[in-house]
């Protein structure tokens, strides 16, 4: 089994010209956890992996994977493997022959070929040029690719845009999978929504500047929670409501209330006897707290 | 290490459709010179076609015994901006589509990669080489013998030269992935190999032709080197009454050319290669 490895960003800066694409970002990323790397499009998150992965020579700074730089790994594509943005293929050859070149290059048996193109589901298409390919096909290649050499690190660059319904629901089992066998994972994308249910942590970068990280639930407090409640009789509600001191606002669902779980609100109908049809968790709460850190980087 | 690099560079070269459509239209190309030249020079040799009929004063022969080698030298005087365009597009292709991403991340030791490649094309050319000599040699060759002038096949001579051909084609797609390095477009690229090859360094041989002291000068280009180290040019033979056709050892072409793939190899390692891919 693959053993996962640290991944650390220190101080990490580029500068294109004038442009500071990635400003004085340190973090880590631990083994055995789906980390999602977020912000917004323009935010840095590519150049980033870039220079994880030696792509990119950083203006100052160091990026490692269990304490070693890309350039220094002794077997790169068993310790780490990529799918950057934008894969890129040669149209002209085909799918076999672009893993069979990575494989040759960096030392690995040639059997990885079938078995990776097996994994990600392309077994069948493995002889067609890739210039055929859906854009869903040169994702799933993209990962047939990290996982050539088995490594116990994954760094997946909007690995979700272009998937189909199925194709989405995949690649989450598929990121839980490997963050469960020990593997780090890092996935990023520029949606909190896309990757909310596979994530256990979440970096968030707005112009290239770090502006929160912690597990996926400590954006949950950076927002004031919204409870989603409903009754039958909806003005005893409101009343209830009212008496315990709890704000809320009409919604089209029912009523939003400001409390910081659902629990509070159903004690608080209880015991007023009034009968709660709809009580749930104002879902885009998270998304909410994603944007306000993201739109407060923009401030800066 | 390196042996991988360079399994990976031919793996590259051999995936995709570029080598046979060069080869192939290389092999028309060649094979329609030699032949029709042959017949031409044969003709006129042999007595088969008066010189007047030729539209020449019958200065355009060349003299006696050195046609064999005129006609099978078309395999590098006219082939090789084929194993340059192989050699450019090689290394062009790494950047029009990105494939620069998973060759750095399967080997993040950029150096090695361009020796590995330089050491592939090297070969390919070589192999290049083959596919002309074969074209010219058998076209040409056919072609002498209808018109009873010796082959010169059984030569060792004419085998040497054979040598110094492949030696030739093997250099210009080395020449060709430092041009490519050098000017990463690859539109650019091979716009830069046509006109030079086609038309700016003919000009600039024949041009330098009619002075001494161009003359010097006009031999270290790519083109002049080239035919110093094959030793026999179609070229040669096209110069003007009276020019000054000075030309380099054989060796010492070989080592111009081998010099110009060295310079643009090393200086478009520090132009394009070693940068940020993005």
């Amino acid at each position: 089994m693959p053993v996962g490895s640290v991944i650390e960003f220190r101080n990490i800066t580029k500068r294109f010209g004038d442009v500071t694409a990635v400003d004085d970002l340190s973090f880590t990323v631990e083994p055995g956890r789906v980390t999602g790397f977020l912000g917004p499009n323009g935010a840095g998150k590519t150049t980033t992996l870039r220079m994880l992965l030696g792509l990119i020579g950083p203006s100052s700074g160091t990026a490692t994977l269990g304490g070693l730089r890309y350039h220094d790994l002794p077997h790169p594509l068993a310790t780490v493997g990529a799918a950057l943005e934008a894969a890129s293929f040669h149209p002209g050859r085909t799918a076999r022959n672009h893993l069979a070149i990575s494989a040759t290059a960096a030392g690995l048996p040639q059997t990885r070929v079938a078995e990776v193109l097996h994994l990600v589901g392309l077994a069948e298409h493995g002889g067609q040029r890739v210039g055929g390919y859906s854009l869903g096909m040169r994702q799933r290649l993209g990962l047939a690719c990290t996982l050539l050499g088995d490594p116990g690190v994954l760094v997946l660059d909007e690995p979700i845009n272009g998937l189909d319904p199925e194709g989405i629901k995949w690649i989450r089992g598929f990121l839980r999978d490997m963050a469960a066998e020990g593997r780090t994972v890092l996935v990023s994308s520029h949606l909190l929504s896309e990757v909310q249910q596979s994530v256990d942590d979440v970096i968030i970068i707005a112009k290239g500047r770090l502006v929160h990280r912690g597990p996926l639930s400590s954006l949950e407090t950076q927002v004031a929670s919204q409870i989603v409640v409903d009754s039958p009789d909806r003005d005893a509600l409101a009343t209830a409501l009212t008496q315990a001191g709890i704000a809320f606002s009409p919604g089209r669902t029912g009523l939003l209330a400001t409390a910081a779980d659902p629990g509070t609100i159903g004690h608080i109908a209880y015991t007023a006897g009034v009968e709660v049809s709809v009580l749930h968790r104002q879902k885009k709460g998270l998304e909410d707290a994603f944007l306000t850190l993201v739109d407060g980087g923009d401030s800066l | 290490m390196l042996l991988r690099a360079i399994r990976a560079e031919f793996a590259k070269l051999l995936t995709t459709r570029i080598w046979w459509v060069l080869a192939i239209v290389m092999f028309g190309y060649i094979g329609m010179l030699s032949g029709g030249l042959a017949a031409l020079f044969a003709g006129i040799q042999s007595g088969a076609i008066a010189p007047d009929a030729a539209g020449g004063t019958g200065q355009g022969a060349p003299p006696v015994g050195s046609l064999p080698p005129l006609v099978y030298s078309f395999a590098s005087s006219v082939g090789y901006v084929f194993p340059v365009l192989l050699g450019a597009l090689a290394t062009t292709g790494e950047f029009r589509h990105q494939t620069l991403t998973p060759t750095f991340l399967a080997n993040p030791r950029r150096a090695q990669v361009l020796g590995a490649k330089a050491i592939a094309l090297f070969l390919a050319g070589g192999a290049f080489g083959v596919i002309a000599l074969l074209t010219s040699v058998g076209v040409g060759s056919l072609v002498i013998n209808a018109f009873g002038v010796d082959t010169l096949l059984g030569d060792g001579d004419t085998w040497a030269l054979f040598g110094r051909i492949l030696l030739a084609m093997a250099l210009w797609a080395t020449i060709g992935v430092g041009l490519g390095v050098l000017v990463p477009s690859q539109v650019a690229s091979i716009v830069i190999v046509l006109a030079f090859t086609q038309f700016v360094e003919p000009l600039l041989r024949f041009a330098s032709m009619f002075t001494e002291a161009t003359a010097g000068i006009g031999q270290f280009l790519p083109g002049a080197a080239s035919d110093a180290l094959v030793g026999a040019s179609v070229f040669t033979v096209a110069s003007p009454v009276g020019g000054v056709t000075s030309s380099l050892d054989w060796w010492l072409g070989g080592l111009v050319l081998l010099a110009y793939a060295a310079v643009t190899t090393v200086g478009g390692y520090f132009v394009s290669w070693r940068r940020d891919v993005t």
